[in-house]
């Protein structure tokens, strides 16, 4: 029997087991919104703003192993989009996106809402496509797949013409898909891991540098047992956070600009560094002729060979699924009857020690007068057991969100890292709990950064999602306000949100429940009560100190070991 | 240092602005890029002539092959390889000029493809350095008009692209 595009296209999603799909309806995507109709396996979740949708696809996607799927209608659907989509890509979140386009005889006449989706979005996807045809669609959509998961993930998008998604032809899902020019990296070079392993128990002032990869290869399991079998110290990038148990001893806590000092010395001062999923990025070690002037051997596990050798020179690359080389890895050195040397490790981690005590932690000082975020964080910790999900936007209240709830599971810390997206928060904090239905799923934010997509409120409530909104609302953009006060002789431009909303009543004009924290003793209270109302999205509006800033601080563009730590200031 | 990249890749419309976009958006140097479908119609053969350090041409290999659509790729620079680049020039050929450019062309191994009372259009086929010096000995008095190609390159003897 022959399906319309639109059929098929439904049915390519129950097919790929997609229970969700975050979207906006639009003249362009009316069939396919028709089909959706007419079933109830594939189920809509109606945002309010299309980057919410992909936002909240990418939350999805990353507290599950599943693929996030979101659709949009063309022109201004698709514009919208793209900040999600960039964002996806940027921290490689396995998502497909399937956008409306005008009907293909429109295509180039600058019809209504047309516009070139595949050029727009052709430097943020991991690879994307026009179906010009409709017998193309299944087969499309299969590959969409298949790239957004497999290698390194990352976003695909689905372009399909309106009059392609009401053609009509035989419909046969294909049981496997082959791309000739597309062969992902699996198990690493066996000789490489190898040299490896003997690098590892030959070094003086090892240290394990660990990122995101190791989430999304889904081998925290793999970087504890390695870890723990040679007594290394173990660092995360924003990224990789929770890929490793915070509370675990060798944990040194996260590295680069908001890292801890033990970290970022450990980092710059070691011999060997294992590197994995991790890919140097400036944030992370900061000036790259710095970090060069200390010699040490480098080992780098990554799947895709471009993040090898892009900003540092790399001694000795393994080109491979984190997960399996890891496996491999520990198999060689459980096989083995070296150990590392004893005496440098000790050494080593007096060191490393010395400079856990050196750096004071991650300290600030509280206040019995007004609210220090950290202690809102450190409640936050405390009460959900440190077992929620936490989203963030972007801006101080994530880099205290990363220094304070400390992760001890991968896929609980959804932030967008890379891209850096404010409004990211709470669309993706939707995604999140539509995915872990019962958890219990914070968003912590800022006064800000909440502003660029609080419309998701709505979304909301129509879906039932009891998130609990944690906002840091100290009235200005606090992470450009640090910067104008460090860096720009405290000129304060454009950083102070003059005439915020009221957030409770905001919260409560949306049908939810919202209250204001103003003193330090009722933090804990506050926190108590909300994460009790289990059915309902709490919006916590806690007015922060203004002048608090996040340390320590590496300067953007300076030395690991340059780093700034509170009480210097 | 100059390299010459070449690759096989899917004959799909958008392909070519995937690699042009690539170098654009990474700030990547082009000298010159050609592309055309191969004996199987599915595959197109670019060559690109890139500059940078080593450093960088490694990049620009892993990005390329990065790009989905991209089947196979092999830096001819690293080993022996012929480079040819194809040039049409139309010059001034007038008075006695006319005899002394066609003296240079047939030096050079260039035909003369067009002739007009004041005109020669000639071809020229050649590595890019054998096509700039053609157009030094010429002069720029002279030339009215310049196409090329840009390089196509290929392996020498058993070095095969192919997939």
């Amino acid at each position: 029997m022959e399906l319309t595009g639109a059929e098929i296209l439904i049915r390519c999603l129950q097919e790929e087991q997609v229970e969700y799909v975050f979207g906006y309806p639009g003249g362009a995507v009316l069939f396919i919104y028709d089909e959706l109709f007419k079933q109830d396996k594939v189920k809509h979740v109606l945002v309010r703003h299309e980057q919410a949708a992909v936002h909240a696809a990418d939350g999805y996607a990353r507290s599950s192993d599943k693929v996030g799927v979101a659709l949009v209608t063309s022109g201004p659907g698709l514009t919208n989009a793209v900040t999600g989509i960039a964002t996806a890509y940027m921290d490689s979140t396995p998502m497909v996106v399937i956008s409306g386009q005008v009907p293909t005889g429109a295509i180039g006449e600058d019809a209504f809402q047309e516009v070139d989706a595949v050029g727009i979005t052709r430097p943020c996807v991991k690879h994307n496509f026009l179906v010009k045809d409709v017998k193309d669609i299944a087969a499309t959509i299969k590959k969409a797949f298949y790239l957004a998961k497999t290698g390194r993930p990352g976003p695909v998008l689905v372009d399909i013409p309106k009059d392609v998604s009401n053609h009509k032809t035989n419909f046969e899902y294909p049981a496997s898909v082959t791309i000739r020019s597309y062969h992902p990296a699996g198990k690493g070079d066996s000789a490489q891991i190898r040299r490896a392993a003997q690098m590892l128990l030959e070094a003086k002032r090892p240290m394990i540098y660990a990122g995101g990869g190791v989430v999304l290869s889904d081998a925290a399991a793999q970087l504890a047992d390695l870890a723990r079998l040679l007594n290394f110290p173990c660092t995360n990038t924003l990224m990789g956070l929770g890929g490793f148990p915070a509370s675990d001893r060798l944990f040194v806590g996260m590295l680069g600009m908001h890292g801890t000092y033990e970290a970022n010395m450990a980092m710059q001062h070691c011999d060997v560094l294992l590197a994995v999923g991790a890919r140097f990025d400036d944030r992370v070690i900061g000036n790259v002729a710095h970090f060069a002037e200390v010699p040490r051997n480098i080992i780098h596990i990554d799947i895709d060979p471009s993040s090898i050798a892009k900003r540092v020179k790399v001694d000795l690359p393994i080109v491979g699924d984190v997960k399996l080389v890891l496996d491999e890895l520990l198999g060689v050195l459980r096989g083995g009857k070296q150990t590392p040397d004893a005496a440098a490790m000790g050494a080593w981690w007096k060191q490393v020690e010395d400079w856990r005590a050196a750096g004071g932690g991650l300290c600030y000082k509280n206040s019995t007068e007004i609210i220090k975020p950290q202690y809102v964080i450190e409640k936050l910790h405390e009460i959900t057991g440190g077992d929620a999900f936490i989203t963030t936007d972007v801006g101080q209240h994530q880099m205290w969100a990363a220094q304070y709830y400390r992760f001890d599971k991968p896929r609980r810390w959804i932030t967008s890292g890379g891209l850096g997206t404010m409004g990211f928060g709470l669309p993706a904090a939707m995604g999140v709990q539509m995915v872990n239905p019962g958890a219990t799923v914070a968003c912590i934010t800022g006064e800000g950064s909440i502003q660029m997509n609080i419309q998701e409120l709505s979304t909301c409530k129509q879906f039932h999602l009891p998130i609990k909104i944690v906002a840091l609302n100290n009235g200005y953009l606090g992470m450009v306000r640090q910067w104008q006060e460090f860096f720009h002789g405290n000129r304060y431009s454009e950083t102070y949100m003059n005439a915020l909303p009221d957030f409770v009543k905001l919260a409560e004009a949306y049908g939810h429940v919202g209250v204001r924290i103003e003193k330090p003793a009722d933090v804990e209270p506050a926190l108590k009560e909300a994460f009790a109302r289990k059915d309902d999205l709490v919006f916590m509006d806690f007015r922060t100190d203004p002048t608090e800033n996040v340390y320590p601080m590496v300067p953007g563009g300076r030395g690991l070991s340059e780093i700034i730590l509170a009480e210097e200031l | 240092m100059r390299h010459i990249i070449s690759l096989l890749m899917e004959n799909e419309a958008g392909a070519l602005s995937r690699v042009a976009g690539l170098f654009s958006a990474r700030g990547y140097n082009i000298e010159s890029l050609s592309v055309a479908p191969t004996e199987d119609p599915t595959l197109s053969r670019m060559t690109i002539v890139t500059s940078g350090s080593d450093a960088v041409i490694e990049q620009i290999s892993k990005q390329l092959n990065k790009l989905v659509d991209v089947a196979a790729l092999i830096d001819l620079s690293e080993g022996e390889h012929l480079e040819r680049e194809l040039m049409l020039v139309k010059v001034r050929a007038e008075g006695a000029a006319r005899e002394e450019l066609k003296r240079v062309a047939d030096n050079s191994h260039g035909r003369i493809i067009d002739v007009t009372e004041h005109i020669y259009t000639i071809e020229l086929t050649g590595s890019c350095a054998e096509l700039d010096d053609f157009l030094e000995k010429i002069g720029r008095d002279l030339i009215l008009e310049t196409v090329r190609t840009g390089a196509s390159g290929i392996g020498r003897g058993e070095r095969i692209l192919k997939l």
